[in-house]
């Protein structure tokens, strides 16, 4: 047993099998991305920035019922609301502290008509602090952009809800 | 008379600068070069990407990176020795850079042909230490000493053991001259009689330049970066700079000494039209990715591992194995003989 590891030892045989390893390893694919330009695929599920839909109609679906404010965890929406002159319940103000929050989701999963949602995106990061307290300008806008990809990870994630 | 003289005097100077920077500039590019390749190489190793985003596959990063270092602020410490602290990275690149002069790429190309060739190669990499010592003593700051420390007897072992295998192959030679040692190798390449050579000189090639896995001088696990932490912008980046002219340079040494340097692989059609310094250049490649793919596959050694490794392994067994080559060469009257 003594003389069979010396002799590995002398012929340097597992350097040389990790060598050759090595070597094949190097013309496999990467197992990373190229990050900027290629971008990882994201679960319907996935958590990120969020965003107040509205209806086709262009009318806003949040209906001040302030359950996601409840529920925050974090303690990171304040919603202010009031009657419209058509009898609705609309909100005056909808500010989320992207500071506070802790992306739980569990202000999408608590609202009744699918106006606050977390879409897929992760690349929101700003320079200074004032920029991440989101108001309600700033949350519908995202769901206007975002509004195509939002409605299809909700078609997506339908069935297990 | 006087002013002839003096006009003489001047055209073989510039005579002599404008070779030195023929010399030099490809240095520094490769060494640019060399850098990006060895990043490139352990990260495809590691099955990662490695740099590739500035200039054609990230070919310029080495650019980028030193007009940072260039830019940023040389910090010197308060209880340093200023002196030697500015002196020390200037010691380093320096000696990194002249033993370029004897390099044959060919066997046109070769800035200065001396009959010593070898010898000037093996000094100068010995002084190599002493940049490295005067930035760690400098510094006045307990890692950089260690790192020094470490470093000093690092490379003074193992230097003991190059200077061994250097003698195998001068026996083979009979010759100095580094023309000499490479077209003693015409017919058979030394790495094939002296092949435990080879190894040995390998490793103790990686101990001398303080690469993995031998980089215990910057072990940054427990030194933080060894002799260079105190050191930053351009003056770290001079280090950096003459730490990899010098793996350059044993890349280049192995191959004049084991792969024959600038000679084909076969003296047949297809391998002699390629010109010599195409071979001697693939050769330092080939070398150096060994070098760069070793730092993938080994852990670091343990500084009693390092120590024991060099002087109860590989000095006895060269020693051993220069008795053996003295021997094999004399019985079979196969010194080598110079017309003196």
């Amino acid at each position: 047993m003594r003389l069979n590891r010396f002799i590995k030892t002398i012929f340097l045989t597992e350097f040389v099998i990790a060598l050759i390893k090595a070597t094949r390893e190097m013309f496999r694919p990467a197992k990373t991305i190229n990050y900027p330009f290629e971008k990882g695929k994201i679960s319907p599920r996935y958590r990120g920035e969020h965003a107040l839909r509205r209806y086709p109609s262009g009318e806003e679906r949040c209906i001040a019922c302030k359950l996601c404010e409840a529920v925050c965890p974090a303690q990171a929406i304040t919603i202010e609301s009031t009657e419209r002159p058509d009898g609705s319940r609309k909100t005056t103000r909808y500010d989320i502290d992207m500071l506070k929050c802790i992306y739980c989701g569990l202000c999408e999963e608590s609202c009744p008509v699918e106006a606050i949602v977390q879409g897929p995106n992760f690349e929101f990061s700003t320079e200074t602090r004032e920029e991440l307290y989101y108001n309600k300008k700033k949350l519908l806008d995202n769901g206007d952009r975002w509004e195509s990809v939002l409605a299809k990870n909700i078609k997506l994630d339908k069935p297990y809800r | 008379m006087e002013l002839i003289i003096d006009m003489e005097y001047f055209n073989i100077l510039s005579n002599e600068v404008y070779k030195i920077l023929f010399v030099l500039i490809p240095v520094l590019l490769s060494v640019a070069f060399i850098v990006w390749l060895d990043r490139r190489i352990w990260g495809l190793a590691q099955k990662r990407k490695g740099p590739n985003v500035v200039g054609p596959f990230g070919l310029l990063q080495t650019v980028a990176d030193a007009l940072k270092y260039i830019l940023k602020e040389i910090i010197i410490p308060a209880s340093a020795n200023k002196q030697i602290f500015i002196l020390a990275p200037i010691v380093t690149m320096t000696l990194a850079l002249i033993a370029w002069a004897v390099i044959p790429l060919s066997e046109e190309l070769i800035l200065s042909d001396i009959n010593v060739g070898i010898l000037y190669l093996f000094a100068v990499s010995s002084l190599g230490v002493y940049g490295i010592v005067m930035g760690g003593w400098a510094s006045n700051s307990k890692y950089p000493f260690l790192g020094a420390i470490r470093s000093a007897a690092q490379m003074v072992s193992y230097e003991v053991s190059i200077g061994i295998i250097i003698i195998n192959v001068l026996l083979c030679t009979g010759s100095l001259n580094l023309k000499e040692i490479v077209l003693a190798q015409k017919d058979l390449w030394f790495v094939i009689p002296l092949f435990p050579m080879f190894v040995i000189f390998f490793i103790s090639a990686l101990a001398e330049t303080n690469r993995p896995p031998f980089d215990l001088p910057e072990a940054e696990a427990e030194l933080v970066s060894g002799y260079q932490t105190e050191y930053s912008g351009m003056m770290y980046a001079m280090f950096w700079l003459g730490e990899y002219a010098n793996i350059l340079l044993m890349c280049a040494m192995g191959s004049i000494l084991f792969l024959g340097g600038w000679l084909p692989l076969f003296d047949i059609y297809p391998f002699n039209v390629i010109p010599a310094p195409v071979w001697m250049v693939s050769k330092i490649l080939f070398l150096f990715f060994l070098f760069s793919i070793v730092k993938v596959i080994v852990p670091r050694y343990r500084y009693d591992q390092l120590m024991r490794l060099g002087w109860k392994v590989f000095l006895p067994f060269s020693i051993f194995y220069v008795v053996l080559t003295a021997s094999v060469l004399f019985y079979f009257d196969l010194l080598p003989t110079r017309n003196f």
